[in-house]
């Protein structure tokens, strides 16, 4: 269901324009996870994809998008992986490149530098389906899509991640993190965190 | 500026090493560059200073998260512009924030404004939050790509900055006798500060800069490095005074001071925060913590 075999198919059938349509999740699922195509690059970037998110332990970085890029020089054998921050001033990101730098140097890659990236900005919605079933498992209200790259909405109710009712309450716009608001359910009267659009 | 453990001298974590890929990037500042990104570094980094002052002291537990929030984006926006003006220089961030003199400063004066009562520092924060998130929509379109991509992730954290100030201008304006009062004088008290936030960037070096005048109308165009301000003083005086009246308030009439912070030139302010802010840097140079 690549965008690329669709439109490979297309032109297969005569000019014919039905599968026109280059899908948008495919496109916006590469732009997440920037996987890279090299074997050794790709190996690399599994072992830097078992981080976690010091905050969120239960999402990998690459569950989040943070995990940018992996470059191997085959010559000097040296790695340099990109990571993005979710928020400019956000501390986690010194505790990932540490724990990056730990799990390479484990499986043998001596010179790894990481690199922090600030372009393409990071959303929201490069979250992983996976890593939204594990918020919420965990006990975070994940976040909705963002509306058009606009202000985030705030109209739609979000959903308590204990009891599934959605008469819940912004108890404030500012959480634990800089990631996060604090909510409370108004059914199960259980305050929760919200992973805010972005 | 973000506390760093010295965890293991193998693992690059202190600003400096951020520093370094920068540079390993070829994106090192040009002189006029690195002022400009050193003024709007200072605004941020002052304000978000002032900001962290207010935690444990906030009216409500959910205000000391939240002040300590948008400070703490304010102070990642500080740390990128100061890492990338010092690329310029071989300085660090840590050098620029902690061994420069009040005189060196080229904030705005309205960033180093004492907090006050909370309603002077949502009235600042206000100012500021217009301030920014017009800069930042702009600058994202700069031929600077370093500054570009800092603004394209600072806008969307104004954006929401911004929500915050407004919802509690129109809380303490439209609430009680007390909090309409005090938000008054608080608006009162910051808005002489306004009139600098619009006056152009000086101190840039004649013809370094391509001051070609960024669009903020027109989305596609793009004109030079730094963001031409007029535009930015017609949005603010559109958008300032409707959402002041809306909080049952009244627009400040008083006049706008001399202004200066770009030429170091400050209030009286500016320098116990600094001796605050410097102290322990300054007593144990070179110290992790």
């Amino acid at each position: 269901m690549t965008s690329a075999s669709t439109l490979g198919e297309t032109r297969g059938h005569g000019g014919v324009e039905r599968g026109h349509i280059v899908h948008a999740d495919a496109v916006l699922e590469r732009q997440a996870r920037p996987r890279p195509l090299n074997e050794a690059e790709r190996a690399i970037w599994d072992l830097a994809a078992t981080v976690v998110d010091p905050e969120v332990p239960v999402l990998t970085i690459e569950d989040l998008g943070v995990l940018r890029g992996v470059t191997f020089a085959t010559a000097s054998g040296s790695v340099t992986v990109e990571i993005t921050p979710t928020y400019s001033g956000c501390p986690a990101v010194d505790a990932m490149r540490d724990d990056i730098v730990g799990v390479l140097h484990g499986n043998g890659y001596d010179d790894v530098s990481v690199k922090v990236v600030l372009a393409p900005a990071w959303t929201t919605d490069w979250l992983s389906d996976e890593g939204r079933t594990k918020l919420e498992e965990y006990g975070i209200a994940a976040p909705g899509p963002r509306r058009g790259g606009g202000t985030v909405s705030l109209g739609l109710g979000i959903r308590c991640p204990r009891c599934g009712s959605m008469h819940t309450r912004q108890l404030s716009r500012f959480g634990s993190t800089s990631c996060k608001a604090l909510y409370v359910c108004q059914r199960c009267q259980e305050p929760f965190d919200h992973f805010k659009e972005h | 500026m973000i506390p760093t453990t010295n965890r293991s001298a193998s693992t690059a974590l202190t600003p400096e090493a951020i520093a370094e890929s920068i540079a390993a990037d070829e994106t090192v500042a040009s002189e006029p560059v690195a002022l400009y990104a050193l003024g709007l570094g200072d605004d941020a980094l002052v304000l978000a200073h002032r900001l962290g002052e207010w935690i444990t002291h906030a009216p409500e537990l959910e205000e000391d998260v939240a002040l300590g929030n948008i400070g703490l984006d304010l102070l990642g926006h500080a740390r990128s512009l100061l890492t990338y003006a010092g690329s310029a220089w071989g300085t660090s961030e840590d050098d620029l924030a902690y061994f420069r003199g009040e005189s060196e400063f080229r904030n705005r004066q309205l960033f180093e404004q004492p907090n006050g009562d909370f309603a002077h520092t949502i009235a600042r924060q206000l100012f500021a939050s217009v301030y920014f998130d017009g800069l930042y929509r702009a600058l994202r379109r700069s031929t600077d790509p370093t500054l570009a991509a800092i603004a394209a992730k600072a806008t969307k954290e104004v954006d929401y900055h911004l929500d915050h100030s407004v919802q509690w201008l129109l809380r303490l304006g439209l609430g009680t006798e007390e909090s309409h009062r005090r938000m008054q004088r608080g608006l009162d008290a910051m808005w002489p500060f306004v009139g600098e936030l619009f006056r152009a960037e000086t101190g840039l070096p004649e013809g370094g800069v391509a001051h070609v005048p960024l669009d903020v109308t027109d989305g596609g165009t793009l004109g030079g490095v730094v963001v031409d301000l007029e535009p930015l003083r017609s949005a603010f005086d559109e958008i300032v005074p409707r959402l002041i009246t809306d909080a049952g308030l009244t627009v400040p009439t008083v006049p706008f001071a001399r202004g200066g912070g770009r030429e170091g030139r400050h209030t009286e302010a500016l320098g116990p925060m600094l001796a605050e802010m410097q102290v322990l840097a300054r007593a144990h140079p070179g110290v992790t913590w």
